[in-house]
């Protein structure tokens, strides 16, 4: 190694609790961003004296978290389930459908089309068809959440599929390998980060999916989700509660997201060039 | 097993472009040939056609590239799966040919001892320098035990330093071996250090253009390259690569 660069244990040893400087101040700049904001919210209501039916403060929508949680985590569960629900069924259709295609360029061909029609197709526009045709409820709302979410499975898969490296190819090929082996141990290696990439796209798509769901079908009872709280919240004019319901939306898919891309660098760490730290 | 054998080979690619035309050659068992042209004078494509992944529009290969099984080769570029490790890699092959696991991995062991990576088997390629990442190419190339090894110019993207060494190694590997060995190289001073035969190819269409015997001391070394008769030959080698180039 050349003496001009600054050797690797200087610039790790500036670790606190752990963390790198750089990590604390990814963590830290968009949290007292978040901190500053709240705090003038709060206190531009406090000050103007704005009605909580009109604008609650932050303070007052914590507090009727805590207060409705009974019910809201209830919801919060069930919009959970359709959501992960509809996103491994995305995961393991789309790849399997991504495989398919990769087999046969012809059913690719024929098939391809349709699954684009079903990505820009409005799922709003076909929800209520899909509420009437599908008796369970439960399972009309995974349909939903599954349209939205698959396509960026199934483009994306099919992408890495077909991105393999020539001379692997051709290895491949002086070797023997089935269409089996070529599969198992080329393609879909080479298409796992696609892969992971297209779930961390539809991983939020499922939420949204799963809340436009709930939202057209509009059900209370058993099946309600975090949406038909917003709904039912907003009718009563109980403004703090839809907040509170919006933050466990929100908070929903920002968990999804790092669920995912965790997965993702546990997945990919040890050989990808995305999962690899740039500052080495 | 015979060497090779090439009569009036061609290779025309779907583009209409006339790769190689007319390649006569006959290279004996355990010969270490080099293939020296300038790029684009259709080495590769000719190396190809050699190791079945492609086929001639005209010609004889002998023994035919369909029936065997016993062919190595090396890309220029290392051409590793960046997914698994050193290991990984070198036992492809074996895996590809169904041998079981546990001889698969004792043979690969054996593939990376041989090009001085024992203690890197663990490692992914890229935590590996080029030159570490070649050599794990060639374990995978060797581990098979393959009797026909075809190099596409395997050390042209290294350094000179790590390329002299690999020269080195790769001979004493040869020596060892005594595998047929056909190595493209686009370098005068390579192919003279490195075979025993070195044939110059000419280019629209690509054919050989002369074959000359490289006179050396068996084994080579080091010394060797600063000889007055390695000189010689470079200088050789080199106007029939210019007569050819003009030809
Ligand atoms: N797959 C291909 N399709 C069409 N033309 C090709 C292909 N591969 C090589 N060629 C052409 O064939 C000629 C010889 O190429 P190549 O064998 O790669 O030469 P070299 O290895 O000596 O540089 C070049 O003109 C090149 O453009
Ligand atoms: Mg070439």
């Amino acid at each position: 190694m050349s003496g001009l660069t600054l050797p690797e244990p200087e610039r790790d040893a500036r670790r606190v609790l752990g963390l790198t400087s750089m990590t604390w101040m990814r963590l830290l700049a968009p949290g007292l961003l978040g901190l500053l904001f709240l705090a003038g919210w709060e206190a531009l209501v406090e000050m103007r004296g704005i009605p909580p039916y009109v604008l609650p403060g932050p303070v007052e929508i914590a507090r009727t978290l805590v207060r409705d949680w009974s019910s809201l985590s209830v919801s919060l569960l069930v919009t959970l389930q359709i959501t992960a629900a509809a996103l491994a069924v995305a995961a393991g259709l789309g790849l399997l459908l991504a495989v398919v295609f990769a087999q046969s360029r012809m059913i690719e061909l024929s098939l391809f089309p349709y699954a684009v029609i079903l990505q820009v197709t409005p799922i709003v526009a076909i929800a209520p068809l899909i509420i009437i045709w599908v008796d369970d409820v439960w399972a009309s709302l995974l349909i939903c959440a599954w349209i939205v979410a698959f396509f960026p499975v199934l483009s994306n898969t099919t992408l890495g599929l077909n991105a393999t490296d020539r001379n692997l190819e051709d290895l491949f090929r002086l070797y023997r390998a089935s269409r089996w082996q070529l599969l198992w141990r080329l393609r879909l290696p080479t298409a796992l980060p696609y892969f992971l990439a297209g779930l961390r796209i539809s991983g939020g798509l499922a939420l949204i999916g799963a809340i436009v769901a709930e939202f057209v079908a509009g059900t209370g009872g058993n099946a309600s989700g975090l949406a038909f709280r917003i709904l039912e919240a907003g009718y009563q004019l109980q403004i703090p509660r839809m907040f509170a319901a919006l933050v466990l939306v929100s908070g929903t898919g920002i968990a999804i997201f790092l669920a995912l891309t965790l997965l993702s660098h546990l997945l990919l760490r040890r050989w990808h060039e995305s999962a690899v730290d740039r500052r080495r | 097993m015979s060497g090779l054998a090439l009569q009036g080979v061609a290779k025309r690619y779907a583009t209409g472009t006339l790769a190689v035309q007319g390649v006569e050659l006959t290279v004996v068992e355990g010969d270490f040939v080099a293939l020296l042209g300038p790029s684009g004078c259709g080495k590769s494509t000719l190396l190809r056609l050699i190791a079945g992944l492609d086929a001639p529009t005209a010609g004889r290969i002998e023994p035919s590239p369909e029936a065997r099984r016993d062919i190595g080769f090396v890309f220029q570029e290392p051409t590793l799966m960046p997914w698994a490790t050193a290991l990984g890699n070198v036992t492809l092959p074996l895996i590809l040919a169904g041998v079981p696991k546990p001889e698969a991995r004792a043979r690969a062991m054996a593939a990376l001892e041989s090009v001085g990576l024992t203690d890197q088997h663990g490692a992914y390629p890229r935590t590996l320098s080029g030159g570490m990442r070649m050599r794990v190419s060639i374990a995978r190339a060797l581990v098979t035990r393959p009797r026909l090894l075809l190099m596409d110019e395997p050390f042209a993207a290294l350094d000179e330093i790590t390329r002299f060494r690999l020269n080195n190694d790769l001979l004493a590997l040869w020596e060892r071996e005594r595998f047929t060995v056909v190595f493209v190289t686009h370098s005068v001073f390579e192919s003279v250090y490195l075979a025993r035969r070195v044939l110059v190819m000419a280019s629209r269409p690509g054919r050989i253009a002369a074959d000359l015997p490289i006179d050396a001391p068996q084994p080579r070394d080091e010394a060797f390259r600063t000889s007055a008769g390695y000189a010689a030959q470079c200088r050789a080698v080199s106007e029939s690569l210019h007569l050819a180039m003009a030809a």
